[in-house]
């Protein structure tokens, strides 16, 4: 498409003539243009901003090599477990699609992550771009659902007991409860009727939520605009053409740059998927080569990975007034908290570069209490995880719920008026 | 009889909780999936001592003929003793029905026991039985306390017996294992036994992933061509970049 546009801006004959037959009857030309082609994008975006062209890469592999799964696996407790055997060892390049789909969960999950902390580092989510900071947030939501649902689908037994833990949690509910679980699973426990559904959810309703969302959340950013690291306006200087004197078209300028990341990102993507797909039992668990098994609980349940975090919060507040639910609640919070994010931050200043110590020391602890929550989550529910996890959590919440507080009375540098870029 | 009494009361003092699964000490196996010679001798031991009880269910015997450097005549001659084709696939010829009632519980499938435990496990597993007359088939095994599975490789091996001391543990002496002893001696020795597991567990391995030799081979070459890419995709970005001041 990207050729099609500048041929025909030279003038390309019939390239051209049919480029103005379709515009005449519908605004492809203009949508290039407004999406991306002349969106222009401020010039010292770094490294950090890889990270949202590298997210859609990966939804556009998981939704390919999801088709080509689809054509093999089938969707039943009798044949699930088998049938995804059938394609790792039958289906010509069976394996490839099939560790690029399970390597791409977790790189999805990656990518994601550093995209969001790039918005913590910049205060990308602040005024006037709350909105897309939401759909973001939504989009993070989707896809945990969409990682649930799918990973119960190899019928493993850690895909069993994972799914009967995380939807039990329901059943803390009080009054509807359990109730509300058995309407979940379709049954009294997690069943061949519970495989069908969350296929149905992973393969079409979550997909195309997501899909959706994608698209609302791109329309947003090209209409506010990018932030950049220095976390200042561009669009408060604009040349005589109209446009942001510090900005430059994303085409051809960070379509070559997220080529490039692309390619580096695929570097080590690849080196997972060809020299260590399990990734040492963290990208697929020991536990799940074992088909299924209701009878048998796996020695040590814990989700995968990109979960463990809210999980080790989940375990970390006990139980009282004879319920589960605080820890249920405790996790909800801890993401809920996420969207309030532009209202919590009241710094004068967006960008981590002219913030105060107080949030350049309190976001270097939340980054590690982050990980340590993650890695307890890993772990089973013994000492010193116990205590790691508490205090974990206690931070997690004190850092954003305090961060109206501290953020205003924070020092800061002066930003400056124009953006800091070096060439090179 | 005293040891007897004192075996009898190590085992219902120390069950799993002593050297269950995950504390029991593995051996490392020492196993390489690109050596074909190790994995023909593994699935010829495979079928000999494993393919009676135990099934392969998702692995085909053309499969490992290829990848093995195994003709199709040979796999049927030499390999396939309960006849079939070869695009079958490696069933075991004890019936499920039987083999519950003779063991309690069904000989788990094969095919992917390397990948859901781990080579050091399988290696440490088929070296670590020791003789327990407690036992409904006179063996134990350090590694699965309890295992249903007898000793099928006794007669090269022979029995083992487990070293019992008295371990004062919070000012309490109770009977412990503290290791195996050499019993009555098999066909192998020690060292020849051990390299009989490896090349057993090394085909374990094998056919819990047929294609992960050639996934690990070719992945160099995918990296390395991305290498390559990312070098031209880097000089491209630096070429419209440096119009950017």
């Amino acid at each position: 498409m990207a050729n099609e546009a500048t041929s025909a801006a030279n003038g390309g004959g019939r390239m051209q003539a049919l480029l103005g037959w379709i515009d005449e009857r519908f605004p492809l030309t203009q949508m290039w243009n407004e999406q991306w082609g002349k969106y222009y994008a401020p010039k010292n975006l770094n490294n950090w901003y890889y990270f949202g062209s590298l997210s859609l890469m990966v939804l556009v592999m998981q939704i390919l090599t999801g088709i080509f799964l689809t054509m093999n696996y089938k969707p039943s407790a009798a044949e699930a477990f088998g049938s995804v055997e059938y394609i790792m060892r039958d289906v010509e390049w069976g394996w490839l699609i099939r560790y690029l789909h399970s390597t791409g969960a977790s790189a999805f999950f990656i990518v994601v992550y550093l995209h969001m902390f790039r918005a913590m580092l910049y205060g990308s989510y602040r005024k006037p771009r709350e909105l897309l900071w939401i759909f973001g947030m939504v989009i993070y939501l989707v896809l945990m659902g969409e990682a649930f649902f799918g990973y119960l689908l190899p019928w493993g037994n850690m895909s069993y007991w994972g799914a009967q833990v995380i939807v039990s949690l329901f059943g803390t509910l009080p009054v509807i409860g359990s109730g509300l679980v058995e309407w979940i699973r379709g049954d009294f426990y997690i069943s061949d009727i519970t495989l069908n559904r969350f296929f149905a959810l992973h393969v079409i309703a979550l997909p195309m939520v997501l899909i959706f969302l994608v698209v609302a959340h791109l329309l947003a950013l090209h209409e506010v605009g990018s932030n950049n690291p220095d976390g200042i306006e561009v669009k408060k200087n604009k040349g005589p053409d109209g446009h942001p004197l510090d900005s430059i078209p994303s085409h051809p300028y960070y379509s070559v740059k997220d080529l490039m990341g692309l390619a580096f990102f695929l570097i080590l993507f690849c080196g997972v998927v060809f020299l260590a797909p399990a990734f040492g039992g963290l990208f697929l668990e020991p536990p799940n080569f074992e088909p299924a098994n209701p009878m048998q609980t796996p020695p040590h349940i814990a989700p995968v990975w990109y979960f463990t975090p809210f999980y080790a919060m989940l375990r970390a507040v006990p139980a009282f007034f004879g319920t589960q639910i605080w820890g249920v609640l405790v996790m909800g919070a801890a993401i809920v908290l996420l969207f309030f994010l532009p209202w919590l931050d009241r710094a004068p200043v967006k960008s981590i570069r002219y913030r105060g110590p107080i949030y350049k020391v309190g976001l270097a602890l939340f980054v590690v209490c982050f990980v340590t929550l993650g890695y307890c989550g890993l772990k089973p529910a013994v000492e010193p995880f116990k205590t790691l996890s508490v205090v974990g959590t206690v931070y997690y919440f004190a850092f954003f719920l305090l961060m109206p507080w501290y953020s205003r009375i924070d020092s800061h540098k002066p930003e400056p008026q124009r953006v800091k870029y070096h060439a090179h | 009889m005293l040891i007897k009494k004192i075996f009898l009361a190590a085992m219902m003092l120390v069950p799993a909780a002593a050297f269950g699964e995950s504390a029991a000490h593995l051996d490392h196996a020492g196993t390489d999936i690109n050596n074909q010679a190790s994995l023909q001798r593994g699935a010829r031991n495979f079928v000999n001592y494993c393919l009676g009880c135990h099934s392969a269910k998702y692995v085909r015997w053309n499969r490992v003929g290829a990848d093995l450097g195994i003709s199709e005549e040979d796999l049927q001659q030499n390999l396939m003793f309960t006849g079939g084709k070869p695009f079958d696939t490696m069933q075991s010829a004890m019936p499920h029905a039987q083999a519950i009632e003779w063991f309690g519980v069904a000989p788990p499938d094969l095919s992917l026991i390397a990948r859901s435990r781990g080579v050091d496990y399988l290696y440490t597993f088929l070296r670590s039985f020791y003789a327990d007359a407690s036992r409904p088939n006179g063996v134990n095994n350090l590694v699965l306390p309890n295992a249903a599975m007898p000793h099928v490789l006794a007669d090269l091996q022979g029995v083992r017996t487990a070293r019992i001391e008295l371990v004062t543990h919070d000012g309490q002496a109770t009977p412990h294992i503290v290791g195996l002893a050499d019993g009555a001696p098999g066909t192998l020795s020690a060292e020849e036994y051990d390299s009989f597991v490896r090349d057993t567990v090394n085909f374990l391995d094998y056919i819990g992933e047929p294609v992960k030799a050639k996934r690990q081979s070719m992945g160099i070459w995918v990296v390395l061509f991305l290498m390559v890419f990312w070098l031209f995709t880097y000089l491209l970005k630096k070429e419209y970049w440096k119009d950017i001041h």
